[in-house]
């Protein structure tokens, strides 16, 4: 890694130059697409990883890969370290409690994770404790319509295995959600707030501090999908007051296959688990079992021991890089995405304008999901796959937004730490020459 | 400038159906009809068979969304059913079916799949295969229904 941990940039933001060490850094963006060099602009979906989290998952598998939380031999306590040492780096790193983060496959299980301990809870299950996870008829489960599948699968499912009610807080025409709806949706009956930090379609910020003050004055729990910003922003769970989010780690330049749970402590404590079975047991009988406190009582079965350290290893770069930082350039690359593609004839780019952090405006990511006039966004996407530039097409796993703008599909550039102005530029230029190519302008 | 691959996926046949659509608006009377989605992205086609004499088919309609490829696949599809057998159209769904999975290396025989030969450059992009397939799963699912 060519990040100097003892120099931190000065200014909330990178220059060109780091960004160049940066790129040097992952392997990949020096291959080429198509006789083109590669243009990623698709970190939105997945990132790319830099050599030394590759390095990191490596050197587990060379050096130290054994059983962990088990076993007395040198091995078992080296992997049993790493393996807690990483949950301590993610904890740090999203201002959390070291027993506050529970290993998941990825996002989508976490947030499964909670709805089934309120189902189990449902059930029975949890005693006293789990009162407050318990759902009926009555009781309502509040998400917002710009929702990636994975928060609002589960919560339809949740609602359907308990009887409870799922409502939906809209969008304004801009894709701003609609605060005054959520104030008449969010009350008493409200047992669950779900949202996302980040939309993965629209780009914007949602106003989390406004609807957790509405959950909470309701006693309802909230839980934050963190997934589009975790890997984009600093993140300070416990000054956000949520009560969970999840995350996944390959958007963060860590390893697919590993996911983090955040819960407050006495909230987990207090869940019903979901996955049952070996390591997260204290003492077994025949009919019945006692459970580990949390983080390990969900964690059940062999864990996703590598990809967890490579995910700390990947924490340690962007911590070194700064999140500040991160967050500066990437404000500036998504300016300049969102002025290059709405100034083309025929793009309309989704979501709020946006606004500098800090201002009254709505934030942006450095992420622009758009559509081009009489052309498909698969026809988009090829043309500029065509050029080397890698860009996500289709609804995003996001369904419901599509259908409120009344379209089913978009072309999305987003950008991440180690993209350039000349990325931006590329992909922007290509998407001036789609409707020629396809003949509608 | 686009490459070759490019233009040989996109080939103006290609654009002409995707703009002009044969056999687009469903028309009652139905003998079989069927709606596939492409979960991937979203991109939907609804299709009706209409029957004529002696077993044959008249026509397909069809409504839908989606790209270029899927569009003009349908397209493409509408001027081929004129009046064939579901014996002959299942025929001419298999060699479509075996063009599309053949990455490149057949050419696609034009006596039986006419001029939707020249969706065979989409062999080549196994992400747009689902896409120039949509339409002729189909149609095969609403023959195997009536």
């Amino acid at each position: 890694m060519t990040i100097d941990l003892n120099h931190p940039m000065s200014s909330a933001t990178l220059e060109e130059a780091e960004v160049e060490r940066i790129r040097a850094d992952f392997p990949i963006l020096s291959r080429s697409v198509n006789g083109h060099p590669l243009v990623y602009l698709d970190s939105g979906a997945t990132s790319q990883k830099p050599q030394s989290v590759i390095d990191v998952e490596r050197a587990y598998y060379e050096e130290s890969n054994a059983a962990v939380h088990r076993g007395a031999h040198t091995l078992a306590g080296e992997a049993t370290e790493l393996f807690e040492n990483a949950r301590a780096t993610v904890a740090r790193f999203v201002g959390a409690e070291d027993d506050e983060i529970v290993w998941t496959s990825n996002a989508t299980e976490g947030i499964n994770l909670i709805a089934y301990g309120m189902s189990n809870a449902t059930a029975g299950r949890g005693g006293a404790a789990a009162e407050r996870f318990r759902l009926g008829e009555g009781d309502e489960i509040v998400v917002t319509e710009l929702e990636h599948h994975a928060n609002l699968v589960p919560w339809q499912e949740l609602a359907l295995r308990t009887g409870a009610t799922l409502k939906v807080i809209g969008l304004d025409d801009d894709g701003r959600i609609r605060l005054d709806e959520a104030a008449q949706l969010i009350g008493p009956r409200t047992k669950v707030v779900a949202f996302a930090h980040v939309s993965n379609v629209l780009g914007a910020v949602n106003p989390v501090a406004e609807l957790v003050a509405l959950a909470h004055a309701h006693g309802a729990l909230v839980v934050l999908d963190a997934c589009q910003s975790a890997p984009h922003m600093p993140l300070n769970l416990h000054e956000l007051d949520v009560d969970f989010a999840v995350f996944s780690g390959h958007k963060m330049l860590g390893p697919t296959g590993v996911g983090v749970l955040y819960g407050r402590s006495e909230l987990l404590n207090a869940l019903p688990p979901f996955l049952t079975g070996g390591s997260m047991i204290t003492t077994v009988g025949l009919t019945e079992s006692a459970f580990l406190p949390a983080p390990m009582r969900f964690e059940a079965g062999t864990q996703r021991v590598s990809q967890a350290i490579a995910l700390a290893s990947a924490v340690d770069y962007l911590s070194a890089v700064g999140m500040a930082q991160i967050n500066g350039w990437e404000a500036t690359l998504g300016r300049r995405l969102y002025d290059g593609l709405s100034a083309i004839p025929g793009v309309r780019v989704l979501g709020p304008a946006g606004a500098p952090a800090g201002t009254d405006g709505i934030e942006r990511v450095g992420l622009a999901s758009f559509v081009v006039d009489g052309v498909h966004a698969h026809d988009v996407g090829q043309f500029l796959d065509d050029r080397g530039i890698a860009v996500r097409v289709g609804h995003h796993c996001a369904q419901p937004v599509h259908r409120r703008f009344g379209i089913t599909a978009t072309t999305r550039a987003s950008a991440y730490l180690y993209n350039t102005p000349a990325d931006v530029d590329a992909a922007v230029e290509a998407v001036a020459e789609v409707r020629s190519f396809f003949r509608v302008a | 400038m686009a490459s070759r691959e490019l233009e040989g996926l996109y080939q103006q046949v290609i654009l002409d159906h995707a703009k002009e659509k044969h056999g687009y608006g469903l028309r009652d009377a139905a003998s079989g009809t069927s709606h596939q989605i492409n979960p991937t992205c979203g991109d939907e086609v609804t299709l009706n068979v209409h029957r004529g004499e002696a077993g044959r088919i008249a026509s397909i309609s069809w409504e839908g969304q989606g790209c270029s490829i899927s569009t003009a696949s349908a397209s493409l599809l509408a001027d081929l059913v004129d009046e064939l057998t579901a014996d002959e159209l299942e025929q001419r769904i298999g060699a479509f079916r075996e063009l599309m999975q053949s990455k490149g290396a057949l050419e696609g025989d034009e006596e039986l799949l006419g001029d939707a030969v020249a969706l065979g450059g989409v062999s080549r992009y196994i992400t747009r295969i689902k896409c120039a397939m949509l339409p002729w799963v189909a149609l095969e699912d609403a023959l195997a229904k009536g």
